[in-house]
């Protein structure tokens, strides 16, 4: 008898880089539409998916450079694809325009910046975790975005389908914010059944071909979306639009094209909100974190628990919306909130804002290139423990 | 009702045999091309006497003489006076960011192959800000149609210099006149591996049609040029006179030589212009060559493309998630 052959989700448990367990988890997540460009540390995302892709009916495009890797992006999506591309830094910021497009389009798709240091070219070998207000605010304009951040090989894998889900529910590019350490860095991941693995379906429209209007919302704020080729006749522009999508340029149709764009996000903030949440319960400092930096706060905290200090833990998964109504909660409780990150002060300055003064917050910084020192964590524990 | 027939001569156009173009057909209360058309967006924004109508009748002509379905014909244009054809026309169509038409129309292609995918834009937006997507969609021979309307200027913000802007122009960022070499866009593409590339000017409504239907027919990067009188902006400040002005000079200084060497077809200002169908040939696309490329290596484990998701489907899933 000859051995079943596999599916195109390589379920069981495997020894694989944050990058690769990435790869798979587009995979899982139905995406079969990648375009790229090269860039360091993210090329393995999109070199895995190159392999893979002809052998399970993907199709892998190297683009010229960043802005056509995005474009082409959005253009698949729209043509009924699920599709992703993947990039670092410098790429991330050549992608801004065409995010700004996608969100203005309402088109769903993700977006992976593998982050190294900067700024420029900076460092593109060593990580870095700042570009996390460029996710926010990087395109220009008025908008809400979508962004999660895994601490894991596995949670590169369990996000990515997550981030995709996402996409598709809200008709909003995700950033999926992973760091040059947590990409690079080699754990077991653990690969479900492919049916076991909760696969959203695209909002698709359902009515009368020539009653289709691309922007009229559902309840919740976001409209169901078709397909290119399939004679629904309709048009799209990065102009502002009406339900039509035709443009009209006028502060009125400005006020009620943006103020959905945003609403549809803020409004279904606590759907969104993912956190990971560990004696925070009667704690006196708080520890935010996500990304490598909530790796290396654990040891921090195991240290400062040895020396009776009462310290809980807020890990951010869904860094986009911020989760403020958590941390202002947070800050009524606690004397001290204290953020790790690999930069010189990004999300911690949203946590500063959330926590409205109720509360000491403290920034510990690093410019990147290499993790935090846990004792640099730790004196910042101590400190707000005070 | 008076149905009523539209020839070319009834727009006061010199073919060379006006009677053999029919336009469109129609009755008083209804525009001929209007299945076409969104007539909800009427009236457009271009200025009387600019090329863009015409262009826009040539392509509609163009799509009723092929025969390929109507759904699956998807427009796609960039930033710019042109880049608002897409939305004009009555298909599913995109308007992009500056410069994008083209990676965008790549995506629309690559992920659902079944498109026919026409792009309108400008020389602005294809040539210099899409100029990298350009030649390599070129070097690639991706299977699209690409129709740039030249106007020698950036029409839409008011009369800059482009990279087709002829040395001597006036523009408003060359207000001593342009010095700089412009592209000879069918050289720049046809040396970029586009396996068709035509010339014509938005006199030769005719020719323009036919070249558009073989466009969209042919397998393979298809790239059109039409020259456009832009009368509000670029033929003002040079003293060129009306959109009519234009025409005529067209009629008086086009040179048509089909399958000219692409070298040649350098235009300078206010001199003769070459038009014609200069390049044709069958060469395979990027997704008979990635094909073949798989088949070549992973033989049997090769699994082409499954295709775009299934609007039907109630699943998230893909195709291919059952086990193969």
């Amino acid at each position: 008898m000859s051995k079943p052959k596999r599916g195109p989700v390589l379920t069981g448990a495997h020894y694989l880089d944050g990058d690769h367990a990435c790869a798979e988890g587009a995979i899982a997540a139905g995406c079969r539409f990648i375009a790229g460009y090269p860039i360091t540390p993210s090329t393995e995302v999109a070199e895995r998916l190159a392999e893979r892709f002809p052998k399970i009916g993907g199709t892998f495009i190297q683009m010229e450079d960043e802005l056509a890797s995005i474009a082409a992006v959005l253009g698949a999506a729209w043509g009924g694809a699920r599709a992703m591309t993947v990039t670092s830094g410098p790429g991330f910021s050549l992608m801004m325009e065409n995010i700004g497009l996608g969100v203005m389009t309402e088109t769903p798709c993700v977006v992976v910046n593998v982050q190294r240091g900067g700024p420029s070219t900076g460092l593109p070998t060593l990580t870095g975790q700042q570009d996390m207000m460029q996710a926010r605010w990087g395109s220009h304009g008025d908008y809400e975005i979508i962004a999660l951040s895994p601490s894991s090989p596995q949670e590169c894998f369990d996000l990515t389908v997550t981030c995709f889900n996402l996409s598709e529910k809200y008709r909003v590019p995700v950033m999926f914010m992973m760091d040059e350490c947590v990409g690079h860095m080699t754990e077991k991941v653990v690969i479900p059944e492919a049916d076991t693995i909760d696969v959203w379906p695209r909002r698709w429209y359902r009515g009368p071909k020539d009653k289709y209007q691309p922007y009229l919302p559902d309840k919740d704020g976001v409209p169901p979306m078709v397909r290119a080729g399939d004679d629904h006749r309709f048009h799209i522009t990065g102009l502002t639009h009406d339900e039509r999508g035709y443009p009209i340029i006028t502060a009125e149709c400005q006020h009620l094209c943006v103020s959905r764009l945003v609403d549809k996000i803020r409004n279904n903030a606590d759907d969104l909100m993912i956190v990971k949440e560990e004696q925070v319960k009667g704690a006196d400092v708080v520890v935010v974190a996500y990304g490598i930096s909530a790796r290396v706060a654990t040891k921090a905290i195991t240290d400062a628990r040895k020396q009776g200090i009462k310290v809980g833990f807020l890990r951010l998964i869904t860094v986009w919306p911020f989760p403020e109504k958590r941390i202002r909660e947070l800050a009524g409780d606690v004397k001290c909130l204290v953020m790790p990150e690999l930069n010189m002060g990004q999300m911690y300055r949203e946590m500063e804002r959330a926590a409205g003064g109720k509360c000491k917050t403290l920034l510990v910084p690093h410019c990147g290139g290499w993790v935090h020192d846990p004792n640099d964590i730790l004196k910042a524990i101590l400190e707000g423990a005070k | 009702m008076q149905e009523f027939e539209l020839r070319a001569s009834d727009f006061g156009l010199v073919l060379m045999n006006p009677n053999q173009l029919i336009v469109g057909r129609g009755t008083a209360e209804h525009h001929p091309m209007e299945d076409f058309l969104r007539m909800d967006r009427m009236p457009h924004i271009w200025c009387s006497t600019c090329g863009l109508g015409t262009c826009l009748t040539a392509f509609i002509a163009a799509v009723e003489e092929s025969t390929i379905p109507r759904e699956d014909i998807v427009v796609v244009s960039g930033i710019g006076c042109t880049g608002r054809a897409a939305g004009y026309l009555k298909f599913d169509s995109f308007h992009t960011t500056h410069g994008r038409a083209i990676p965008y129309a790549t995506g629309l292609k690559v992920a659902n192959p079944r498109l026919k995918v026409c792009l309108i834009s400008g020389d602005g937006d294809l040539v210099s800000i899409g100029g990298n997507h350009l030649i390599h969609a070129a070097r690639r021979n991706m299977d699209m149609t690409v129709i740039c309307v030249n106007n020698f200027n950036y029409a839409m913000t008011g009369g800059q210099a482009a990279p087709s802007t002829p040395q001597g122009a006036f523009a408003t960022t060359t207000p001593y006149g342009a010095f700089e070499r412009p592209f000879n866009i069918p050289f720049l593409v046809d040396s970029c591996g586009a396996t068709y590339v035509a010339r014509w000017t938005a006199l030769h409504v005719r020719q323009l049609t036919i070249s558009i239907k073989e466009a969209m027919l042919h397998r393979g990067f298809s790239f059109i040029e039409v020259i456009s009188p832009c009368p509000t902006v670029y033929a003002r400040r040079n003293r060129l006179g009306s959109g009519l002005d234009l025409m005529k000079f067209y009629h008086d200084h086009s040179i048509t030589k089909n399958f000219a060497s692409t070298r040649e077809c350098d235009i300078k200002f206010q001199q003769d212009i070459i038009v014609g169908k200069f390049v044709q040939k069958d060469e395979p696309t990027y997704l008979d060559a990635m094909d073949a490329q798989m088949k070549k290596t992973l033989g049997a484990k090769f699994v082409p493309y499954v295709g775009p998701m299934d609007p039907g489907a109630d699943s998230g899933r893909t195709k291919s998630d059952a086990r193969t």
